[in-house]
């Protein structure tokens, strides 16, 4: 089993949670984080005061597979998350030891 | 006993402008709530809140007294005479034929004492024990607010405050009472308390700009009862008065922002709300006194004029957290200036006119001389008061409670449940 999580532009959330619905994914965990990349931050005025906000607000993904999906909703994500400008985003995959469903208490692949 | 006659219409006007210029205070606790950080919103607007409940009881007490009552002899300050208000009921002010009662004009007058004190608040915004700032509001109206009250807007037929009866000079609606008073206050008051903890080191954001939005949206509303009400009549003047305060207000808003378009390549909200402020600021003193056109080019000034001036803290590093002294300081110099240039007696055949009017700058003169004294004069008590208090019971609160945020450290309350 693995985990993928995707760290993404917020306003492409939408787009990929349709995409990995569309490819047989049943669930994911969202969730709203600040940190910069080669992005950076941006710079804002008020009353002539430059602030450099050195965070920019992206969403997290995180999205338990089974290993021999891991390729396929990998290629999903960065499709529909892919605008071609800087500050798309990163995802990286992980190996997981266990995966437990907590009503049935089911293990292993037929958790996920 | 018996009640004096009054004038209705005008009366009717007055009573309904100090209700319009009270909801001016809650309207700076929106404009400032939302200039601060999330940490200390609500202090920000209970500074405002506690302005509202002191003032009314100083004001009533002994204010009203020491700014209207009859002048002791020097142009300098009132007597005790109407303490408690006493000897005001049934009576009336103003001149023959626009009477209105004692009391309205109390009333009307209150409202000018309280916003004048909570806006001194945005200079010292985010450290301030909560204490200290209740015990400031009743010393400053008291020894600073009252007296310059007096000096520019008790007029006793010659005899009364120095800047109305002696010197002549020309202020509407506070130019020198509410704006340069509260500017110069300001700025002691920052220099007093210090520099916020990360002043120019940390990004400090407004928090909330729509609420800066709606708080300069009913500071402009009440405007009108401050400016045109005023006039302490409903007529002619009330109505020059209005319509140029509504003129300086929206063309400051503009200047600002076109300014900024320049110098940042943006025109922000932020900008909008601080230019609206500005522009109402300059046409404070002279909304009576100048022409339509007059009100146009006073707001365009006042706004790019306090556009430029907030900046200077950063240079001169000295941390009027939410530019009182930008905006009020600097807009009250405008306004009161721009009289001495611009005043028309088309305007107002009671006041003056100005330098580009009649050729003469003797009422420039005049008003450069009211502009220093109660500049000079409210620097210095008001350093006076924040040193004693500073001294004695303490202004500021300690660093880790500044750091933690004034909420929770003065009023046990958070302004949001995230």
């Amino acid at each position: 089993m693995k985990l993928i999580t995707a760290v993404v532009k917020p306003q492409r959330v939408h787009a990929i949670k349709d995409a990995l619905h569309e490819a047989g994914i049943s669930g994911i965990t969202v969730t709203q984080v600040d940190g910069f990349g080669r992005q950076k931050g941006h710079t804002e005025v008020y009353r002539g005061a430059s602030v450099t906000v050195d965070f920019v607000a992206k969403s997290k993904l995180e999205i338990l597979v089974n290993d021999g999906d891991a390729q396929r909703i990998t290629d999903v994500i960065v499709a529909a998350a892919n605008t071609g400008n800087i500050g798309d985003g990163k995802i990286w995959i992980t190996a997981v030891e266990e995966v437990v469903r907590v009503r049935t208490n089911e293990r292993g692949d037929a958790a996920i | 006993m018996t009640n004096l006659p009054i004038n209705g219409a005008d009366t009717a006007w007055v009573l309904a402008s100090a209700a319009l210029v009270l909801l001016m205070t809650p309207a700076l606790a929106l404009f400032y709530g939302g200039l601060v950080r999330t940490k200390s919103t609500l202090n920000m607007m209970m500074m405002s809140f506690a302005a509202i409940g002191v003032g009314t009881i100083v004001w009533i007490l002994w204010g009203y007294s020491l700014a209207f009552g009859p002048d002791t002899g020097q142009g300098l300050i009132g007597d005790f005479t109407y303490f408690g208000l006493d000897g005001t009921l049934g009576t009336v002010v103003g001149g023959t034929g626009n009477e209105i009662p004692t009391l309205a004009f109390v009333m009307f007058q209150m409202t000018f004492a309280i916003i004048t004190v909570a806006l001194l608040s945005g200079a010292i915004a985010d450290r301030a024990k909560f204490g200290a700032w209740v015990i400031f509001i009743v010393a400053w109206l008291t020894l600073i607010y009252a007296p310059v009250a007096h000096w520019a807007f008790a007029t006793q037929g010659g005899s009364g405050g120095w800047i109305i009866d002696k010197l002549g000079a020309l202020d509407f609606a506070g130019g020198t009472v509410v704006e340069i008073n509260s500017g110069a206050a300001a700025l002691a008051l920052a220099i007093v308390l210090g520099k916020r903890e990360g002043f120019k080191r940390d990004a400090m954001r407004p928090h909330n700009i729509p609420f800066i939005l709606l708080g300069a949206g009913l500071l402009w509303f009440g405007w009108f009862g401050f400016n045109a009400g005023s006039a302490l009549a409903a007529g002619h003047l009330a109505s020059v008065a209005m319509i140029n305060t509504q003129i300086a207000t929206a063309a400051a808003a503009m200047s600002w922002i076109a300014y900024e378009r320049v110098r940042n390549g943006k025109p922000t909200t932020l900008g909008v709300a601080s230019g609206a402020i500005a522009g109402a600021v300059a046409i404070t003193p002279s909304c009576g006194y100048v022409t339509p056109l007059g009100a146009l080019v006073i707001g365009l000034i006042g706004g790019v004029a306090s556009a430029y001036a907030v900046s200077l803290k950063y240079r001169w590093n000295y941390d009027d957290s939410l530019d009182v002294v930008g905006i009020h300081g600097v807009g009250g110099v405008v306004g009161m200036i721009g009289i001495g240039l611009l005043a028309s007696k088309a305007a107002n055949s009671a006041g003056g006119n100005g330098l580009f009017v009649s050729g003469s700058p003797d009422l420039l003169f005049k008003q450069v001389i009211a502009v220093t004294a109660v500049a000079a004069f409210s620097f210095i008590g008001t350093w006076i008061i924040a040193t004693v208090i500073s001294r004695t019971i303490g202004f500021r609160v300690s660093r880790d409670e500044e750091m933690m945020g004034l909420d929770t450290v003065e009023h046990a309350e958070s302004a949001y449940d995230l």
